[in-house]
């Protein structure tokens, strides 16, 4: 009986757990935080599924493993090329194909009936049966694939389709006359996905190599191209930021006179006096006050750094619950609530850019001008404790830079940090003023990739607490 | 009564008006078995504190539902006591000595339970539903979690009160903030997205009978349609079958434009929306026939 590890690999208990351990080690390195817990649940549900079944083995192991929407997408890519390459590995190591089981080898005087495995595939695709499909797949890659095959995974299997007569949407009637069911687009992408890892398969067989394995993570270092890509690693930096930052206190019980009496609190203090409410209990304040404000600059210069930065915004919105973020480019404006009531970040960018507000007629940014509004309108809501984050490039267009008024801003605040998407390097070249802002700072940082933002973790960790 | 697969599962959900997907059922199945909590993720309408509801009809157990808001704290969640009772109690003692009315007021008399005490300290097996966490903070949160793992609540005066019974916990979250890992780690996951065509139909068709499946089978197709712009609130599953009553009500047989502008708002609800849909989808659809003769 097949497994999902393919007919020859070994499923017993002893392998499966050195597989499963490995397949969580390759998770943490691409940075999905599996504990012993949760790999104890997965052998747990494990133990209740039936393992026959690729699809319940894979959504038990996800159910136990993949604990967000993030997580998942890499799980499955993962899962793919883990469960899937170890089978293969093993029989390369072991030097096995499937011809050696004494299966009968393709063009072999047997001739497929395209017709007859057309109409199988599509009632497969009608069933959604996943295991039929994947026999199928190999059945047709056997009929038609070895001969004239070019190579060319993405090629063979259009080719193999086109053959088989398989188009998504209306069919033409069957030899019998009867009608058929238009094929739904998604199920023949299905197909061709089995199809897609038969062929890989068979060339790994035939060249007796693995194809390397590119590591996932470099996918999404690089500059964004696609902010959602990378969304995922800058989410991860972020929670890092937040567990080391230590900015994430609730308010102490107690603390400070609400303006409001509890009633139900002070009625249970007064059982202590004998029912006679000596001391007054009060609800605590609300709201809350934020503790992080981030300042971010989405002019053109700094465009592809800007969606960056975006990112970094959405991140925090999701870990931090008290934070206000503002951007800016002439004027401020305050997107606190645009990132409060959407959580799609294609959403929110395309909210921004359109309803931002903060461009002026030119379009380029005039720091100088952003620190007045800022200092004249938020700056009395900053205490000690709060955290001033800038994202910027300090270009500001030869306007008046304002330092002192900056340097108000610091003042206030309990700690300001900077930063700038710029290397180093061209800090202080033509229009940019960093120097007049850097030394307000408690930090200033080059950063436009996540390995940066890591970097201003750690450092913002090490730093001392913020004044109390 | 623990069913013994998850096909099994499967058909207990759809015998009593809930057809779930694989994952679904497998999870759900899972957390029978293994005892552990299941977190409910996804957009909203598609099911999940429908889920909970189902579970408790094919288990036979009873619902026991705590809906969550910004702001719900531990007396309202899991227990309270009784303060006016108590006070009560103390003025009408009289002589007797403080460690005699002590003992009195503070026994289970005087203790008023809240959903997560009643699910633990149920004699009978419950579903406990505990709806929206999203909406609460993260202290409500780590409240949870003794309950959570340990299934057991502990009262300062009372002591511990463990569940002698397994409850089968359901946490829902509609996905506007992200949930505590500590919690996250305590539950099994599960994402529940809108549906494939076909099984929405089979939902449709479930709810609202008496539809004709070609006309059945173009409301999921419409219903698609809506869902992939880009709406302020994308219909979820339960106005499809609002949508579905609403046109054997109307008696239609297809969906033109004309029934789709009338019944519109039954799928769409907000007025941006509804302006955005009728440009891009409505002019997809067909006009109406003219009456022939």
């Amino acid at each position: 009986m097949p497994t999902p590890f393919g007919p020859k690999a070994d499923a017993g208990p002893p392998g499966l757990a050195a597989k499963l351990l490995g397949f969580c080690e390759e998770l943490r390195s691409e940075g999905v935080a599996v504990g012993t817990s949760e790999m104890l649940d997965a052998f747990a549900a494990l133990g209740e599924v039936d393992w026959t079944r690729r699809e319940d083995f894979r959504e038990a192991l996800a159910a136990t493993i993949a604990k967000s929407q993030d997580d998942r997408r890499v799980f499955e890519l993962l899962f793919e090329r883990y469960f899937f390459r170890t089978a293969e590995a093993e029989a390369v190591q072991r030097g096995i194909t499937e011809h050696e089981e004494g299966a009968p080898p393709a063009g072999d005087g047997e001739r497929f009936d395209m017709s007859e495995l057309s109409e199988a595939i599509r009632e497969a695709m009608e069933a959604g049966d996943e295991d039929r499909m994947r026999d199928l797949a190999r059945l047709a890659i056997a009929a038609f694939g070895r001969a004239e095959g070019s190579g060319v995974v993405g090629v063979d299997v259009q080719r193999i389709r086109r053959t088989l007569g398989l188009t998504a949407g209306q069919q033409p009637p069957a030899q019998d006359g009867s009608e058929r069911p238009p094929i739904d687009r998604e199920q023949l992408t299905g197909f061709e996905r089995h199809l897609r890892r038969e062929l890989e398969r068979d060339l790994i067989e035939r060249t007796e190599t693995l194809p390397p394995s590119r590591p996932l993570a470099e996918l999404d270092r690089a500059l964004p191209t696609s902010p959602t890509q990378d969304l995922a690693a800058v989410h991860r930096a972020v929670s890092q930021m937040k567990r080391r930052l230590a900015t994430l206190g609730h308010e102490q019980r107690g603390r400070k006179k609400g303006q409001f009496v509890d009633v139900r609190r002070t009625m249970r203090a007064s059982l202590e006096t004998g029912g006679v409410p000596l001391r007054l209990k009060y609800r605590p304040k609300r709201p809350r006050r934020p503790e992080i404000y981030v300042l971010c600059d989405v002019s053109t210069s700094v465009t592809s750094a800007s969606v960056f930065f975006l990112s970094v915004l959405h991140a925090l919105h999701d870990s931090f619950r008290k934070l206000r973020s503002f951007v800016f480019i002439e004027r401020i404006s305050e997107v606190t609530d645009v990132f409060e009531h959407e959580r799609d970040f294609a959403a929110v960018a395309q909210k921004i850019s359109s309803e931002g507000g903060v461009a002026d007629v030119s379009g380029y940014t005039d720091y100088g001008r952003v620190w007045l509004e800022f200092l004249e309108e938020i700056s009395e809501d900053l205490d000690p404790r709060s955290t001033v984050i800038v994202l910027g490039d300090a270009r500001t267009n030869g306007r008046e830079p304002h330092a002192e008024v900056f340097a108000r801003i610091a003042e206030k605040a309990g700690r300001l940090f900077w930063l700038n998407p710029e290397p180093k390097l061209y800090w202080n070249y033509g229009d940019s003023v960093m120097s007049a802002y850097e030394r307000h700072c408690d930090g200033a940082f080059e950063c436009w990739t996540t390995k940066h933002l890591e970097n201003f973790v750690n450092v913002v960790a090490g730093a001392k607490p913020a004044a109390e | 009564m623990a069913q013994g697969s998850v096909a099994e599962v499967k058909e207990a959900l759809a015998g009593v008006g809930y057809l779930a997907d694989e994952p679904a059922a497998l999870v759900s199945f899972l957390a029978q078995k293994l005892g552990k909590p299941v977190l409910v993720e996804g957009p909203a309408g598609v099911g999940k504190t429908e889920l909970a509801k189902a579970l408790s009809r094919a288990t036979g157990r009873e619902l026991v539902r705590l809906q969550c808001y910004e702001g719900l704290d531990e007396a309202k969640a899991m227990y309270e006591w009784n303060y006016r009772k108590q006070l009560l109690r103390i003025q009408a003692g009289g002589e007797a000595g403080w460690g005699d009315v002590q003992d009195d007021i503070f026994s289970s008399e005087f203790l008023l339970t809240r959903p997560l005490m009643q699910a633990i300290a149920s004699p009978e097996p419950v579903v406990l539903l505990i709806d929206e966490i999203d909406k609460t903070d993260q202290e409500f949160e780590a409240m949870l979690l003794e309950l959570l793992s340990d299934f057991q609540i502990t009262i300062p005066e009372l002591g511990r009160i463990e569940a002698t019974t397994m409850p089968i916990v359901v946490l829902t979250s509609n996905d506007s903030r992200e949930l505590t890992e500590a919690l996250k780690r305590r539950c099994l996951y599960l994402w529940l997205d809108y549906p494939e065509l076909e099984r929405e139909m089979e939902i449709v068709r479930l709810h609202a009978p008496d539809l004709p499946e070609t006309l059945a089978r173009r409301l999921v197709e419409v219903i698609r349609m809506v869902r992939d712009l880009d709406l302020k609130k994308p219909p979820s599953i339960a106005e499809s079958i609002d949508w579905a009553r609403t046109l054997l009500l109307m008696g239609a047989e297809d969906i033109d434009r004309e029934t789709f502008t009338q019944s519109m708002s039954i799928i769409v609800k907000h007025r941006t929306d509804i302006d955005l849909v009728a440009e891009r989808v409505g002019v997809k659809l067909a006009d109406p026939l003219r009456a022939e003769g």
